[in-house]
């Protein structure tokens, strides 16, 4: 098999494949948790309390009073590395091209110095996170084999693609079907990690804020 | 698998709801929530790191309710809870959490570790591993009356003392009264001056109020021990009387979790929403100042400062009250620099005061609310909770600090207009 032959099956059934199971997961893990539903609270809620789980999707983004200064690292790491990725997923123009081909949606995409400077501040963010999950005696307790694993199907895709970007060390097109095949095993796992909190921290939020929201108290 | 295991882990499955699995589902295991947690800041012991208490409960969730968990349970991969993970997980769900909610403030996805650990003590207490203590107080709650054993007979003698003290009727069960005044154990027992303020406030304000024979005691082991078929027992009490009486509002006096019992847990619990309104004694007495019925003099000059207990603070939505009131009375008040909603935990709410073999590591995770006290300088702490308020004298009693612990209520009631 060709490189070439590799990149397209990447491209192809593989993709396909990654997109389905991704999708089935993504569907499944969210059925899981809204399937179990919960009893409606007869408690009577303190008014002025509207939206307060919606509130709280956004709230929790910001590091809670006094936390930053307790693990500042988590804080900061946790906020390049995300940021970081964001922007190389979303505004790297390749990356809108492939997204305009599946949906026809565009739109304006980043230089590329300031993605590639993104990606390797994710990069480093990620590495100092694991640095810090060793160390941290708490991280490291709560720590298995679902954390490491998560953790190195989401910096492949970072490092593929910025060996693939600068034509490092391997062919282009193999590399680029690597880069491929890296987004692809995210994908697949990330339902069924803990990486699904992509998608349950809006759910797990809402919750919060409602919860609080009812008793009057901003969450 | 033991029966009473087996009834625990069906109390797991049962309490397992849909914002339970969002929590476990979101969780990225960063650890931010020990940072929140008085029992790790002060020790420094991971394991009383808060999603860590929850581990028990969450393998329910996974190999119960998810298909990869259910896969690895089918084929032997799983770890199955045992009665032995569990008697060790018991400190970790009663002896070091106080279900105070600083963590559910902080973590970053949202996950609200109190709810769980409210229903996972469900299953605890369920499979038979839950403290003495808490199993003594809910076993006197229902059967005497009280945790503290105390007795109808008990709560008159004090009616007379404070009769006698005030010159003003203590009224019992007074059918059309507008509020059904509760009172916990620790206020009959340790701090008369409770109900003595409270006859001196209504007085002046006017207002009707009386004490039920028959649902005087507002405390609620049930939630604390996680026995939900008890926890109803004792709200029922309160439902009866309250609509014996025929009243508009039952007051839940200074205690934190009365008033999530009553509040907020009460009509789930009985099934139904009350007929009456349930208030915390400061969220009524915030309503007489602006009604213009609390008529106070003087102030007092002393710097003090004020402890939020959380069950009416952070889980209770009761914030600007206490310091609407304390602006009535002081010159010299003082927020610690954590207050509100991130306030500290006294270190012996949720049933932990209550749990003897609990107290070395309460007495060291108090001083997360010493280095907050000391920090304000304040000569006088100020509080609306009987248990803060006991746990809060013995912390400081043990710390040498001679900072007196006053309640809000029986403060205003001090600073009252004489001849209104």
């Amino acid at each position: 098999m060709s490189h070439l032959d590799l990149l397209t099956f990447a491209r192809g059934s593989a993709l396909n494949w990654a997109l389905i199971i991704f999708a089935a997961g993504v569907v499944l893990r969210l059925f899981e948790i809204f399937g179990l539903g919960r009893k409606a609270d007869l408690a009577k809620p303190r008014t002025g309390s509207p939206g307060s789980g919606w509130r709280t999707i956004f709230t929790r983004s910001l590091p809670a009073e006094g936390m930053l200064k307790r693990d500042p690292v988590t804080y900061i790491g946790g906020y390049v590395f995300h940021a970081g990725l964001f922007l190389a997923i979303f505004f790297f123009a390749p990356h809108i091209e492939f997204f305009r081909s599946m949906t026809g949606l565009s739109w304006v995409s980043l230089p590329t110095a300031l993605v590639d400077a993104s990606v390797v501040a994710a990069m480093v963010a990620l590495g100092v996170l694991l640095a810090h999950r060793l160390n941290n005696r708490v991280k490291r307790m709560l720590s298995g084999f679902g954390d490491y694993l998560a953790w190195a199907v989401t910096i492949l895709p970072l490092l593929t693609g910025y060996v693939a970007y600068h034509h490092l060390f391997v062919e282009y097109t193999l590399m680029l079907a690597l880069h491929l095949f890296s987004v692809e095993l995210l994908l697949v796992l990330l339902p069924f990690t803990k990486l699904f909190h992509t998608f349950s921290l809006f759910v797990s939020r809402w919750y919060n804020g409602e919860i609080f929201g009812r008793k009057g108290v901003a969450s | 698998m033991s029966a009473n295991l087996a009834k625990g882990i069906n109390a797991f499955k049962e309490v397992i709801d849909a914002p339970i699995a969002s929590f476990f589902s979101s969780c990225v295991h960063c650890g931010l929530c020990a940072e929140a947690c008085l029992f790790y800041t002060e020790t420094g012991d991971p394991k009383y790191t808060p999603i860590h208490k929850l581990e028990p409960l969450r393998r329910i969730w996974k190999q119960e309710y998810t298909l990869l968990g259910r896969l690895g349970k089918l084929l032997g991969l799983s770890k199955p809870v045992t009665d032995a993970e569990l008697t060790e997980w018991k400190p970790l769900v009663y002896d070091s959490c106080t279900m105070c909610s600083r963590c559910a403030m902080v973590c970053p996805v949202g996950n609200d570790m109190t709810y769980m650990i409210r229903k996972m003590r469900e299953g605890m207490a369920a499979s038979g591993h839950a403290p003495d203590g808490l199993i003594g107080a809910s076993t006197r709650s229902v059967e005497i009356g009280s945790p503290m054993g105390i007795r109808l007979p008990a709560v008159k003698a004090q009616m007379k003392h404070v009769q006698a003290d005030t010159g003003i009727e203590i009224p019992m069960d007074v059918v059309g009264a507008e509020y059904l005044v509760l009172m916990s154990s620790m206020e009959i027992i340790n701090f008369p001056e409770y109900l003595g303020a409270i006859a001196k406030i209504m007085k002046q304000a006017g207002k009707s109020w009386t004490l039920s024979s028959e649902a005087f005691e507002a405390t609620n082991s049930g939630i604390q021990i996680g026995a939900s078929d008890i926890a109803r027992v004792l709200v029922q009490r309160v439902v009866d009387g309250a609509e014996k009486l025929r009243v508009k509002t039952v007051i839940s006096p200074e205690c934190g979790h009365a008033f999530t019992a009553l509040r907020w847990e009460g009509p789930n619990l009985v099934g139904h929403a009350y007929t009456f309104e349930v208030q915390h004694i400061l969220e009524v007495l915030d309503d007489f100042r602006r009604a213009g019925l609390l008529k106070t003099t003087g102030f007092e000059e002393t710097r003090l400062t004020f402890h939020d207990p959380c069950q009416i603070v952070r889980r209770g939505g009761v914030l600007e009250q206490p310091r609407n009131l304390l602006k009535l009375v002081a010159k010299n008040f003082v927020d610690t620099k954590d207050h509100g909603k991130m306030n500290w935990c006294c270190g012996g709410g949720g049933g932990v005061s209550a749990i003897e073999e609990a107290e070395p590591l309460r007495l060291q995770a108090f001083k997360a609310k010493k280095a907050q006290l000391e920090e304000t300088g304040a000569k006088t702490l100020v509080t609306a909770c009987a248990n803060c308020r006991i746990v809060l004298e013995e912390g400081l009693e043990h710390y040498h600090m001679g900072i007196p612990v006053v309640g809000l209520t029986e403060l205003i009631a001090d600073h009252l207009t004489e001849g209104e």
